[in-house]
């Protein structure tokens, strides 16, 4: 763990006690079988909001909490931890979007919204199946935006879109010239294609980076919502060694599992220690945290891939049921592994900018 | 980062020790020893000293500063954590080099200093301070390596001393060393509490020394066997079956030693970045990247691997600082480390091609003769001080609670 603030200590305790007790993973199982419009506990959110979570990266003249990047993340593992779901993170990276490219205008208008929950916001940015970086092929004459997105997280609820065009971010509302229509992923949760057809849309401030700086903002923030869910694949798996009795021996007893398990406890550790440096970077002040963006995806995605693939194996059948929570880790784990860049693409940028 | 002095020392007097250790090297470390370090290695056996490595090596061993946090009655420093950490900082600063160094220090004497009796500090600490007596490790045997306590090498009551019968093996510098602190059984009726801790002069009659020739070369490690050989019941440390006790104790010591403890972990991986070689042997593409894109992505898995290692040693670093405790993430770095090093070492071999494999000779870069010798003996990192798999045992069992068949 981090070493924290005071104020850091009673956030991380508070949402832990909170997931744990209003959102255990059973609060996920019946949103996905109640499967509202949202995708989302609305009810949850706004509670979430009522603690102050929403406004954790919004200052203080905004009506946030102006607590930064560690914070959030410390929310946010959480939250993953029981695998709660939430629009907390697709709004966190439209937020880093406003925070940095905003003018005053702009960030008066939308984090009070923001810091209070009455929005979600989201980024749009993709317009194929994976994360490519680039800023895509929308285009914006005369302050209308048009253009497709795809796999918008948060996209059946957001009403305000942070939107990629050829020259730059834009703020789009949810509303006159967008259409969205939902992508049922495997993870149950809210995903959607977004057109934009001549959407009125604002221009954030900001050169040809603005769209790394924020996309590396948002893939640490979903790093350490994976952090939350290996962690709690990998205990929820470990007890299960220690009660699944076969051959007349705990599972936990034998050998071949324990250094599987060892191996594992190994990679979450330095999975820990990346996802906590690139949230520390964020919270830097410096403009580029490329490289540690780069280094928590990549080691979030392979951990919690290796965590949720061992996860199902070491439950045996019993986790390849519905009624068991290993699958709901091992969807959710590929979605995010997907977003914002999976492994290979952070590895190759991350070898580009060592210059090689 | 700031960090605030220890309770014992007020700033001003922190300043002026730190003036007092800097007068005091100008005078005693001459400029020209600099790089010139003839430490006594657990690795690498020592070089002979010149007159100017032997007046440093006296100089240190007379302040007591190569021990510098060891108690002065018995020829340590007695400094305080603050100012042995400035001591370094000045020692960093011109170049200075600590001439006393080897198992004595690493190892034995932590540990003699926890169970040895008086009389026995007082023969050996300030020896060990000074610099002037080299000792070896005799635990391991052909049949017990990782399974340690099932050691046979028998030490047989005659009275006043013991008559110690048979092997040791992998004792590092048994060949130079003065002095053995060796793990015996006293009783074949018990395991664990059968081991008695015995110290012995190497050149006691019955006792010989045979080096291991390793896949990379000549090494540091020996065999020793001991025939009829009398140890005085003096050189017993703590009660007859302490010696699992004593001898886990030591251990401890190894393995931080081993793991780095982070001072150390950025030089481990010191040198020519990988991707520079790479570029030079392999090439790179229109595009400035390491042509062969498979061993670039290689490389970028390496270094993410290491960087991540580094923060996980800086993390627990700035945990057990903070007061939350030992980390969990210590029990890992000497596996990790000993994965990260064996994997660069690789890494360096694919690079050069036939000419990472040079074993001697004219036609190979000097470095490239290097790396493949430690390529070679980089094998033992996963091997000693508790093997990788002995390190995932005490994992499962001590930090994920995975207990074994009942």
């Amino acid at each position: 763990m981090a070493v924290l603030t005071e104020e850091q200590t009673m956030l991380r305790d508070m949402a832990r006690e909170w997931a744990d007790d209003e959102s255990p993973v059973t609060a996920f199982r019946a949103m996905r079988n109640g499967a509202p419009a949202t995708f989302y506990d609305p009810e949850a959110w706004r509670a979430q909001a009522e603690m102050g979570w929403a406004s954790i990266l919004v200052p203080e003249e905004q009506g946030g909490v102006g607590m930064g990047y560690l914070s959030l993340g410390l929310v946010l593992e959480q939250l993953g931890r029981n695998l709660a779901a939430t629009p907390l993170a697709a709004t966190a990276g439209a937020t880093s979007a406003i925070l940095i490219g905003g003018s005053d205008a702009q960030k008066a208008a939308w984090l009070p919204r923001i810091a209070s929950g009455e929005i979600v916001a989201t980024l749009a940015l993709d317009e194929g199946p994976r994360f490519t970086g680039a800023a895509g092929t929308a285009t914006v004459s005369g302050g209308k935006l048009s253009g497709t997105k795809e796999f918008v997280a948060e996209g059946d609820s957001a009403q305000l879109f942070v939107v990629s065009a050829a020259d730059g971010l834009y703020l789009v509302e949810g509303g006159e010239g967008v259409t969205r229509a939902p992508r049922k992923l495997t993870d149950s949760r809210s995903h959607a294609q977004i057109r934009f057809d001549n959407a009125p849309a604002e221009r954030l401030e900001g050169g040809e980076d603005l769209l790394t700086q924020v996309t590396d903002r948002a893939a640490i923030g979903i790093a350490a919502e994976m952090l939350g869910m290996a962690e709690s694949a990998f205990a929820q798996t470990n007890d299960y060694l220690k009660t699944r009795v076969q051959f007349g021996q705990t599972l936990a007893s034998f050998q071949a599992l324990q250094h599987r398990m060892a191996k594992m406890f190994t990679e979450l550790e330095l999975m820990r220690s990346a996802v906590e440096a690139g949230l520390e970077a964020a919270d830097s002040g410096r403009a580029s945290i490329s490289q540690e963006a780069s280094l928590a995806k990549a080691l979030a995605n392979e951990t919690l891939h290796l965590v949720s693939r061992e996860m199902i194996q070491l439950h045996g059948g019993i986790g390849m049921t519905d009624e068991h929570d290993a699958g709901f880790y091992l969807k959710r784990a590929r979605v995010l592994e997907q977003m914002w860049g999976n492994a290979a693409w952070h590895r190759d940028r991350f070898a580009r900018l060592s210059g090689y | 980062m700031a960090t605030a002095p220890e309770i014992d020392a007020p700033v001003h007097a922190l300043d002026e020790f730190r003036t007092q250790v800097r007068d005091w090297l100008a005078e005693h470390f001459p400029p020209s020893l600099k790089g010139r370090d003839n430490a006594m290695s657990a690795v690498e056996g020592p070089t002979d000293e010149d007159a100017e490595q032997r007046a440093w090596r006296e100089a240190m061993g007379a302040t007591g500063w190569g021990v510098p946090t060891w108690p002065k009655e018995y020829g340590g420093g007695g400094l305080s954590r603050t100012e042995a950490r400035i001591l370094q900082e000045e020692m960093n600063r011109v170049g200075a080099w600590n001439p006393i160094g080897g198992m004595g220090v690493m190892m034995f004497g932590p540990t003699l200093l926890e169970y040895g009796s008086e009389e026995q500090k007082r023969e050996h600490i300030p020896a060990i301070a000074r610099g002037e007596v080299r000792w070896c490790q005799g635990y391991s045997e052909p049949g017990a390596g990782s399974d340690l306590a099932s050691l046979q090498c028998f030490a047989e009551d005659h009275g006043d001393h013991y008559v110690v019968n048979g092997q040791k093996t992998w004792t590092s510098g048994g060949h130079w060393a003065d002095k053995c602190f060796m793990l015996v059984r006293t009783d074949k009726t018990k395991k664990h509490e059968g081991i008695t801790f015995l110290l012995c002069d190497m050149d006691t009659p019955g006792i010989e020394v045979k080096p291991i020739g390793l896949i990379s070369g000549s090494s540091p490690f020996c065999e020793t066997f001991f025939t009829d050989v009398k140890v005085p019941k003096a050189n017993r440390v703590g009660r007859e079956g302490e010696g699992w006790t004593i001898g886990k104790r030591l251990l401890q010591h190894e393995r931080n030693s081993l793991s780095g403890g982070g001072s150390s972990a950025g030089r481990m991986f010191a040198g020519t970045p990988l991707a520079q070689i790479a570029k030079k042997y392999v090439g790179v593409d229109a595009e400035g990247r390491i042509a062969d894109a498979d061993l670039r992505t290689r490389i970028a898995r390496h270094e993410m691997d290491m960087r991540s290692f580094m923060l996980t040693l800086r993390r627990s670093a700035l945990e057990a600082k903070s007061n939350q405790g030992p980390s969990a993430a210590t029990s890992i770095m000497k596996n990790v480390g000993a994965r990260i090093m064996q994997e660069r070492s690789e890494l360096l071999i694919e690079i050069r091609g036939m000419a990472g494999l040079g074993w001697e000779g004219e036609g190979f870069e000097e470095d490239a003769l290097k790396e493949v010798r430690h390529w070679l003996f980089g094998k033992a990192f996963s091997i000693y001080g508790g093997s990788t798999e002995i390190q995932n045992n005490v994992i499962a069992k001590r930090i994920l609670g995975m207990l074994d068949h009942q």
